[in-house]
């Protein structure tokens, strides 16, 4: 086995140790896989009760703006991310893309409105160079810092909200996507209603020296079960979400991987803030004449897993290439295997038949919509 | 005759036929599965050949035909129920059953002994 000392450790690594998770490599961390549950019944009673994933090795940036008004802060990032950040009130977070020149995705990432300032979750992979991009394109107008003192937690699944009121009753008056401090245990947190399992559930910044002591209270109830990345992976499958370095990166565009619906009105054709934003020639003449290819959703018909990878065709003797899988596997809550990947415009209709070459044979697989299961957003 | 391989493979060997499962060891680093893929009944492979594939939530994963032969029948119940493997790994789920090229071949693999020490 590869020595992993050279690893960083999360807040939450001797916790994992505690509770016995396998631990792999993983975004320059050493992080749990699964617990001694196991990847199927941890996928389970996160749709069932509440799950808690440690999501520390995840990048937390402030953007504060040098003049004092967020609305500054707002206009700076705008120049780095197709996404409408100046309408986002106080208070209210949303999904958002760095794209590059090409129209290709840098990163994805979470952009909240903390009334005085800006406040990202970014992909660990990527948060040095996302860091360096922040710096370079608003260092000018705002002060910059990414938060190394800080761990995140997801608590996700229908019982969330029961087990974080018991440590913060207002909790409940969230809704999908707001973010708000709250003490938690005497520790000033930041929570926001937000997730990666296509749950209701809430992320948890907090404090580095407090962040065992949270966890733990939370893991006390007997309705959280600690998930590692293992199940992390299949949840968000099922919910249709994407995996940057999986599904987008640098050669995909926002409008290829169907993400349109992050880029709002205001800076699309004819908006208030049309375009200037890295790559916009692209993806707005995209956004208006569609793309060679597209990500779907891909419903293998026997029970075999289609993985990363595999080969797409339009004929069962994998004559007519249509494209490739780019997320696979099998989907405990479904009960069936379940992928994405990116095929050709003119087969990504929904009930579209292609086949998926796995181990040389040639298996059924329909364009399904996405996601796969039924999200549960408090909205 | 009970043997092992250091792929985790367990033999039953009688008459010249292997019956052949995985063990429990690596039931349980594969995890739960969710797919068997077992070959056909009269097909040969040589020893090391990938002869069925296990996937769980996370991988897939070969198993290797442990010794040169002939396949001549293999367990329907646990492509129907894969669960069984990580259940039952040394009985109910074994893989397939395998004709021996050479019946003695079966002499050079590890015993029981030689394989709790691999594993630990």
């Amino acid at each position: 086995m590869e020595p992993i000392s050279h690893l960083n450790h999360t807040p939450l690594h001797p916790l994992h140790l505690s509770l016995g998770a396998r631990m792999v490599p993983f975004a320059g961390y050493e992080m749990p896989v699964q617990y001694p549950e196991g990847v199927l019944k941890e996928h389970l009673h996160t749709r069932s009760a509440a799950g808690l994933f440690d999501v520390s090795h995840m990048g937390q940036v402030v953007i504060r703006p040098k003049s004092g008004r967020v609305a500054d802060a707002a206009l700076a990032l705008e120049k780095l991310v197709p996404v409408d950040v100046l309408a986002l009130a106080e208070g209210r977070q949303r999904y958002g893309l760095f794209t590059n020149p090409e129209g290709g995705i840098l990163d994805d990432l979470m952009i909240a409105n903390r009334g005085d300032h800006l406040f990202l979750v970014v992909n660990a992979a990527c948060k040095e160079a996302d860091f360096a991009h922040l710096k370079d394109g608003l260092g000018d107008s705002c002060d910059v810092t990414m938060l190394d003192d800080r761990a995140l937690v997801a608590l996700q699944g229908p019982r969330a909200e029961a087990v974080l009121c018991e440590l913060w009753a207002d909790v409940a008056s969230m809704r999908f996507m707001d973010v708000a401090e709250a003490d938690l245990h005497d520790v000033t947190c930041i929570i926001s209603r937000s997730g990666y399992t296509g749950e209701d559930g809430f992320e948890i910044s907090i404090p580095a020296a407090s962040a065992v002591d949270v966890t733990e209270r939370l893991l006390e109830h007997p309705d959280v079960l600690a998930i590692g990345l293992g199940a992390r992976d299949s949840l968000r499958l099922e919910a249709g979400l994407c995996l940057y370095g999986n599904d987008i990166d640098t050669g995909t565009t926002p409008i290829e991987a169907a993400l349109e619906w992050a880029i709002q009105k205001s800076r699309r054709t004819g908006g208030e803030r049309a375009g200037s934003f890295p790559g916009a020639d692209r993806i707005l003449a995209e956004l208006a004449g569609g793309t060679k290819r597209r990500r779907v959703g891909l419903k293998p018909e026997g029970r075999a897993p289609v993985r990363g990878g595999v080969q797409l065709f339009a004929d069962a003797n994998g004559a007519v290439p249509v494209g490739s899988v780019t997320s696979g596997g099998f989907g405990p809550s479904v009960d069936c295997p379940v992928a994405m990947g990116y095929v050709d415009a003119a087969k990504a209709e929904n009930g579209t038949q292609l086949f998926a070459e796995v181990r040389g044979k040639y298996l059924p697989v329909a364009v399904a919509a996405l996601p796969f299961v039924k999200q549960t957003y408090k909205r | 005759m009970l043997k092992f391989t250091e792929e985790h493979e367990w033999l039953k060997v009688e008459d010249g036929v292997a019956t052949v499962g995985i063990t429990e060891h690596a039931a349980g680093q594969l995890g739960d599965l969710v797919f068997v893929e077992l070959p056909e009944a009269g097909a040969t492979f040589a020893k090391g050949d990938s002869a069925a594939t296990v996937e769980s939530v996370k991988a897939a994963s070969d198993v290797y035909c442990p010794l040169d032969g002939e396949i001549i029948e293999v367990n329907q119940a646990i492509v129907d129920d894969p669960s069984l493997v990580n259940g039952d790994p040394h009985g109910a789920a074994w893989f397939f059953k395998l004709k021996l090229a050479d019946p003695r071949s079966a002499d050079g693999l590890l015993d029981e002994a030689a394989y709790k020490e691999l594993v630990g």
